[in-house]
């Protein structure tokens, strides 16, 4: 049962690679939230249920409504509906998702397992989602899509940090949360700000400024 | 080893296999509202093909006449191998997958052979199609057997379909549904239904199957018409044998579930048929990385 919660998270990793449109990128994106936000629910903590709950619960909102919410907004104020040429091919990036994968899970098996780890693929996923925001915030065009990208990462930091909940506390947790907040609400402005005086999003534009 | 009940299932396979053809076409039909045709017509067609003539091109070669036997005779001797209903097959033995998707390779690698050598620009663009489909799918289909035989650590077909029970459901339930999902993205792919191919169409855009046979006829068309539905009936074999937890030991039982679970994979492709529309031609390559992406899952599952 707390595999299959991973396995989903692993498939949502790989949908989110291969999608061009936006829209169903942030949907996925606000997926990955709801299960993420179930992942604490999964682990072994004795006592400790008040300051979980409420954990999976903010996380839950936050991950899974608040922030597809401004994304969709950001979306439609800029006027991005879709990744038109990506550095990488969806297929291919797909194809580099494989290999992703298969280093974290390496990567993973030279780590302890914790006994109160939700799952035993928890760290590999973990860094799955590390590698995969990582490479679609290199591989893609559209300042938006890289935002994306840099939620995935974000993600994966989470999940990581469930992980090692016991021997991490929480506070950090929430200030990265928060951290991301901040960034995604800048960037919200950023993405907006672009399109008015550019009339598109294209962050390759931006290595053409002489400084 | 040969076993000799299973001979029982080889020829319960040439017998049934065209009705779930038939099976599949009236839940479309149902689905659209249409009465449809009738359930057997699979059978009239080829029973009307086999008493007609043959017409062979000038320009085609003995190539074209040996792909039809080849395709039809290498998907017959894969029914030996394929294990039904809980028994073990005709034949078994170490690896024995290998030889099944090999013969399923020779009869798809004659069709591709027979369709260029009629030297239409136009049959060749669908070789090329199912060549690029298939060299995407085996990887994911070995893959798919590789998770299987190390979840269930035999290494026949016949033993790794025995040992799948509910206990192995309980310890790895998300792989086992990895592979089903698998497995029946391959089934459609593999026997161009409609997410990646349409049966019913003869337009040349969106044909990939269906535009390599147009030269064949009569009796060489009814083969292969009657190969496409052998094809059918062992892709969805492995879905349900891979999937199916209970063997209870008695014959009868057995399979009856498994002529169950075949009639409902008729009728879920059928609905999937006539709920989604075709993929762009495009997009189907990226649903098979999918796929592969799926497996690839499946394997470091099974790794760790």
């Amino acid at each position: 049962m707390n595999d299959l919660i991973f396995v989903l998270l692993i498939l949502t990793g790989f949908v989110f690679l291969g999608s061009g449109r936006l829209q169903f990128a942030i949907r996925t994106l606000a997926l990955q939230g709801i299960l993420l936000g179930l992942i604490p629910l999964l682990g072994n903590w004795q006592g400790l249920w008040g300051r979980v709950l409420s954990i999976a619960t903010i996380s839950l909102v936050i991950k899974g409504l608040v922030l597809p919410y401004f994304l969709t907004r950001a979306m439609h104020k800029s006027k991005v509906m879709h990744e038109d040429h990506p550095f990488v091919g969806f297929t291919a990036s797909m194809l580099v998702g494989i290999i992703c994968l298969g280093a974290s899970f390496w990567l993973a098996s030279r780590l302890p397992v914790i006994a109160s780890m939700p799952s035993q693929i928890a760290v590999a996923v973990s860094f799955f989602y590390l590698f995969v925001g990582l490479f679609v915030i290199m591989s893609r065009r559209k300042a938006l899509t890289q935002v994306l990208g840099y939620l995935v990462l974000e993600n994966g930091a989470y999940i990581f940090g469930v992980a090692y909940a016991i021997e991490a506390p929480f506070l950090v947790e929430l200030g990265v949360l928060l951290d991301v907040f901040v960034a995604v609400f800048v960037m919200g402005i950023i993405i907006f700000h672009i399109s008015k005086s550019f009339d598109h999003i294209d962050t390759d534009q931006l290595s053409t400024l002489v400084g | 080893m040969l076993n000799l009940s299973a001979l029982l299932y080889v020829l319960l396979g040439l017998i049934s296999a065209p009705l779930m053809l038939g099976v599949i076409n009236r839940t479309k039909a149902i689905c659209g509202g249409r009465t449809g045709q009738p359930l057997l017509q699979v059978y009239y067609d080829v029973v009307k093909l086999l008493r007609k003539d043959v017409v062979y091109s000038r320009t085609t070669t003995w190539i074209f006449r040996v792909g039809p036997m080849m395709a039809l005779g290498g998907l017959i001797t894969a029914l030996l191998i394929l294990p039904c209903g809980g028994a073990p097959a005709a034949f078994k033995f170490s690896g024995d997958f290998v030889l099944l998707f090999a013969l399923i390779g020779i009869g798809r690698f004659f069709t591709i052979l027979a369709a260029l050598d009629t030297g239409s620009s136009f049959e060749g663009m669908g070789a090329s199609r199912d060549a690029l489909y298939s060299g995407l799918t085996e990887p994911v289909l070995f893959a798919v057997l590789i998770t299987l035989a190390r979840i269930t650590g035999e290494l026949s077909l016949s033993s790794v379909f025995a040992n799948i029970s509910p206990l192995l459901w309980s310890s790895s339930a998300a792989v086992l549904i990895l592979v089903a999902v698998i497995i029946f993205v391959l089934l459609l792919t593999e026997n161009s239904r409609i997410p990646v191919d349409d049966p019913n169409t003869h337009l040349e855009l969106t044909m990939i199957h269906e535009v390599m046979v147009l030269d064949h006829s009569g009796p060489d068309f009814g083969f292969i018409l009657f190969g496409s539905a052998l094809k059918m009936w062992i892709f969805s074999a492995l879905l349900i044998g891979a999937i199916m937890p209970v063997h209870t030991g008695n014959a009868l039982i057995d399979g009856a579930l498994f002529l169950g679970g075949m009639l409902l994979t008729a009728v879920t492709v059928g609905l999937v048929e006539s709920t989604m529309a075709r993929l762009r031609l495009l997009l189907v390559p990226r649903m098979l990385v999918g796929a592969t992406a799926i497996a690839a899952v499946c394997i470091f599952l099974t790794l760790k």
